[in-house]
């Protein structure tokens, strides 16, 4: 029972994560209809920022609420210098323009921080494990991740639901044109969703640095997986994005935990730890599939 | 028509990089390694190891002028046989060093050792099927087949009270050797064994709950690069060092050290080579090295510098020409030069009969982070795939 | 023939006409001048240009952008590859057998995938070759990620593979193949109908046409294609690894149909040759400029992708005049 709620606590912390990176997607998406790789870079930007000022502050907390508003800038410069152009093009176009990004970035990174990786180390006071329960130590860093995540998440909820802004986002979601006749400056609209995205993509890769260590390109490997979860989310949708990443972070810690055993029940051992780790990599691939062909816009999506 | 054909065809040749023959050219090595995107990092010791190599050599080997032309594999194995490609027909290299990774070296042979003829000295990767049926006259190594470092660690830890182990390693080829190396010589209770997705797996989390909930006595782990800094860190932060000891192969070296830091203190790992080592010539390079970039040279970098200094050994040997590919081979076979690990011989698949050395990672007098050998876990070992090589 | 006389007097013709010769030539050229390296890449650019033809008739023509198309490298490669693992060493077997099983992923997945559009057409063809690609590093007995090194195809007595020339003819005619097989297909009623529902599918669904059959079918002789380069792809190395079937190899083919001219003929062609030049002489140029720097060649080139995209929106072909298709 404690493993079992380990294991989800887990998958929580993860799905959380996935989330904070994808709901600058799906915003960026749904409301300027871009499709935007160079996500990732910022997730990244993010991390080698954020490591950056820790390293001057002498403190992570400072460090990374410098780094918030430095990420934001940047998301902010991107947009005017390249992304604001592809707003009105297909999708196309802005795949090899923000593929274009992404390269450029990474070289970046290369030749500002150096081709060896960076490690941000765990905050001091976080530095242990809690009892979540007696007896079940849980990371307290880990821990401290699912509550960031959870108030970003409920954050992003009253912001979306209740404020100007996020009636200007639902809006643009559902209908484009309709922000304009509004009589919103949509120039400055775009330019702070595209930073308010790029936020959130710092806070991620910031809050995952101490985790996974900093890199370059550490963007790409987890922004397909963000794009996973906005395609079986509905593009567009926040509550979508919020339900696909649980989801996928459980699927993903149920496919590591659980299936090897699973699988025991009726392979032979060899067989099933050599097909367990096979399956578990592409679960959520065969998942995003299966939800496409039953819903063609995804669980929450509205229709093309 | 065809005037014009031949001008066009010139342009195009001189903009790939034509160059006249010489009389006396300088010796070329072509080196492969990866030198962009996150694994960049091993690309860059193994680079300034081989520079150093070439300083210490005054730039000449047997007199003549040697140059090294680098290139980079992306760390993608269609790349790295392309690069190696350009190597063999375009510079026309002597020998191609360097290969970080297997599924680089094996999609790069045959364009290197058959259709080009050339002699290929892998730095790093060993396949088992390089070390057994795919074994070639124009292939050398200068580190290890891959099962061979785990083996060692595995005799060691059977010899030690550690009754079981939990395994963990990448979901790929090199990940699966190093797991069915350790199990060839630890005879204990394998208690579990995860093979993680590679190399995008980003939390090991889940299997760390595993492990806590398994309760063995060691875990063995085969995690390089950036991935070994990932683990350690995951490892600590889930409350399990000072709990479950860590036993590791390839996962922390001098190039991972200075951002594992603390964490990897005490942590055991084989090599076949340590910075330590006390024969001269590596005092030498280590020494130097330090001086130069300030940091402790890796295995990667070491292993390197022998492939530089084999060569130079047929070189000086020949007095320079390099013109019989079948001379060149016999003295390569030779091994007659200072390794940094010490003297070792060639086995009939070209692969070293070499001894693995358990080291240990502890903080020096400057109270930097380094590797120290504590024990020799195998003398003169031979990998298991020999017999399996057609050369006798 | 009047026509073919009228192709020839414009730009794009001559310029075609001349490229096509030279294709032809090159092995002589690398011969002549000692520069084998280049013949080698050349016949990877014919064997990417096979490719991005076979893309370029769905994404081109069809609008539908597919994120996945590096899979039929792998369908290909590995049907050729397992083939002569298991002895089978003859090309008669082994190519119709991959062209068939690459039409055959391509019919599976044209089925499940073509009900969505957009973003999300993109992503559902991207997670198919995701899966294929797993698959292939989990196929232990076939090399796993380390990829197989295989013999290569036996045409007994016809061709032999190995010699770097023939295989070179041997490509180019079969590109010529491809190329004369699309451009029949664009100018059928199949292909318009394909093109018309690029624009506008209510109009051809309202004329009665059933799109998502003829898109379906598109789709597939699209694969069939793609599985002959693949089946290339992995005669040239003599070896098969799953990083054939990588994403970024499917990126790699949409930035080259871009790059050369959407829906355009010879525009996959075209990318394919600006894409491989940029690739060898971009590092060598900077490296010219200043020892060292070459290695940063990307902080370039991916600059000048955002400007491909911006700027340069019918790509190569369309530097040569406005296309009569």
């Amino acid at each position: 029972m404690d493993y079992l709620l380990l294991q989800v606590l887990n998958g929580v912390q993860l799905g959380l994560l996935m989330f904070l990176l994808a709901a600058g997607l799906t915003l960026t998406f749904g409301i300027m209809d871009l499709v935007n790789l160079a996500h990732g870079s910022l997730y990244m930007m993010g991390a080698y920022i954020a490591w950056t000022f820790v390293g001057w502050t002498d403190s992570f907390v400072l460090g990374a609420l410098l780094a918030l508003p430095a990420t934001f800038l940047l998301g902010v410069v991107v947009e005017m210098v390249v992304a604001r152009r592809l707003y009105a093009r297909d999708h196309l176009d802005q795949v090899l323009a923000t593929f274009g990004l992404i390269l450029f970035f990474n070289e970046l990174v290369r030749v500002i921080w150096g081709p060896a990786g960076k490690s941000l180390a765990v905050p001091a006071f976080l530095n242990r494990t809690v009892e979540i329960l007696p007896g079940v130590p849980y990371p307290a860093y880990r821990f401290a991740i699912i509550v960031v995540g959870a108030v970003v998440a409920v954050l992003l909820a009253w912001l979306v639901a209740r404020t100007r802004l996020g009636m200007l986002i639902r809006a643009g979601a559902s209908n484009r044109r309709m922000i304009g006749a509004l009589g919103v400056d949509i120039e400055l609209l775009f330019t702070l969703v595209f930073g308010l995205g790029a936020v959130f993509a710092g806070l991620a890769g910031l809050m995952a640095a101490p985790i996974t260590s900093v890199k370059i390109g550490m963007g790409d490997d987890i922004l397909i997986l963000a794009f996973v979860i906005i395609v079986i989310g509905g593009i567009g949708s926040i509550k979508g994005a919020f339900v696909a990443a649980m989801l996928v972070g459980q699927i993903d810690i149920v496919g590591r935990a659980f299936l090897p055993d699973f699988l025991k029940t009726f392979l032979s051992s060899a067989a099933a730890s050599s097909a367990a780790p096979a399956i578990s990599q592409v679960l959520v691939y065969v998942v995003m599939a299966g939800v496409l062909v039953w819903r063609p816009t995804g669980l929450f999506g509205q229709r093309a | 028509m065809t005037y014009r054909l031949f001008g066009a065809a010139t342009i195009a040749a001189l903009a790939f990089g034509l160059q006249p023959a010489m009389a006396q050219a300088p010796i070329k090595i072509g080196f492969i390694s990866t030198f962009s995107g996150p694994q960049a990092a091993i690309g860059e010791d193994m680079r300034r190891s081989v520079e150093l190599a070439k300083e210490h050599l005054g730039g000449k080997m047997a007199g003549r002028a040697f140059e090294i032309i680098y290139e980079d594999d992306q760390f993608k194995p269609d790349v790295g046989k392309q690069r190696s490609e350009k190597l063999v027909q375009q510079d026309k290299v002597n020998f191609v060093a360097g290969y970080i990774w297997s599924n680089v070296l094996l999609a790069s042979l045959k364009t290197v050792t058959d259709e080009g003829d050339t002699i290929l000295i892998s730095s790093n990767a060993g396949p088992s099927q390089i070390a057994g049926e795919l074994c070639n006259k124009n292939f050398f190594s200068t580190s290890w087949q891959n099962d061979q470092t785990p083996m060692a660690m595995g005799a060691y830890l059977q010899g030690k009270a550690v009754k079981s182990l939990y395994l963990m390693a990448g979901n790929y080829a090199a990940g699966k050797d190093m797991l069915a190396g350790v199990k060839r010589t630890f005879k204990g209770q394998i208690i579990g064994e995860d093979l993680t997705k590679w190399p995008d797996q980003l939390d090991f989390s889940a299997e760390l709950a595993k492990i806590r909930a398994a309760k063995p006595d060691g875990i063995f782990i085969f995690y390089p690069g950036a991935h070994g800094v990932q683990f350690l860190t995951q490892y600590a932060q889930a409350g399990l060092k000072g709990q479950i000891p860590l036993y590791q192969v390839f996962s922390i070296d001098a190039i991972t050290l200075p951002q594992q830091k603390e964490l990897a203190l005490g942590t055991m790992g084989a090599q076949e080579w340590v910075n330590d080592l006390p024969n001269d010539q590596n005092k030498r390079f280590v020494a130097d090295f330090r001086k130069k970039h300030g940091v402790f040279p890796s295995f990667y970098g070491a292993q390197s510098y022998d492939s530089i200094m084999l060569i130079a050994s047929a070189a000086e040997a020949l007095k320079g020409d390099l013109s019989s590919k079948d001379k060149v081979r016999a003295e390569l076979k030779k091994a007659n030069f200072k390794s940094l690990r010490g003297d070792f011989k060639y086995n009939t698949n070209q692969f070293p009969i070499q001894n693995f050395y358990i080291q240990e990672a502890v903080k020096d007098a400057e109270g930097t982070m380094t590797l120290k050998t504590v024990a020799t876990a195998v003398k003169d070992a031979k990998d298991p795939y020999y017999e399996k090589c057609p050369m006798k | 023939m009047t026509d073919l006389v009228a192709a020839l007097r414009t730009t794009r013709g001559i310029v075609t006409l001349v490229l096509l010769v030279l294709l032809a030539v090159l092995p002589l050229l690398t011969q002549a001048f000692d520069q084998r390296y280049l013949l080698s890449i050349g016949t990877r650019v014919l064997i990417w240009a096979i490719a991005a033809v076979s893309l370029n008739l769905i994404l081109g023509y069809g609008g539908m952008v597919s994120f996945g198309h590096a899979v039929f490298f792998g369908t290909g490669g590995y049907a050729v590859g397992i083939l002569a693992h298991h002895g089978i060493a003859s090309g008669w077997i082994q190519w119709p057998v991959a062209i068939a099983a690459s039409a055959l992923w391509a019919l599976v997945v044209g089925a499940l995938s073509l009900r969505t559009r957009g973003l999300y057409f993109i992503m559902i063809t991207l997670a198919f070759a995701q899966l294929l690609y797993y698959v292939g590093v989990g196929l232990e007995a076939y090399g796993a990620d380390d990829g197989l090194n295989i013999g290569r195809s036996r045409f007994a007595g016809l061709i032999d593979l190995r010699d770097k020339a023939s295989f070179y003819w041997l490509c180019l005619a079969l590109l010529c193949a491809t190329l004369w097989f699309c451009s029949r297909f664009a100018n059928s009623r199949f292909g318009l109908v394909i093109r018309g529902a690029k624009s506008n599918e209510l109009r051809m669904a309202a004329l009665g046409f059933p799109v998502f059959r003829y898109r379906l079918a598109a789709f597939t002789i699209s694969g069939a294609f793609g599985g002959l380069s693949g089946i290339l792809m992995a005669n040239e190395g003599a070896y098969i690894s799953p990083a054939m079937m990588s994403w970024v190899k499917s990126g790699d083919l949409i930035v080259i149909v871009v790059l050369g001219g959407m829906g355009t003929l010879f525009g996959p062609l075209y990318g394919t040759i600006a894409f491989f030049l940029l690739e060898e002489s971009l590092k060598p140029l900077l490296d010219l400029l200043r020892k060292g720097w070459g290695e940063y060649w990307q902080i370039v080139f991916g600059p000048m992708l955002v400007l491909i995209a911006l700027y340069a929106r019918g790509g190569i072909d369309s530097l040569m005049g406005r296309s009569r298709g």
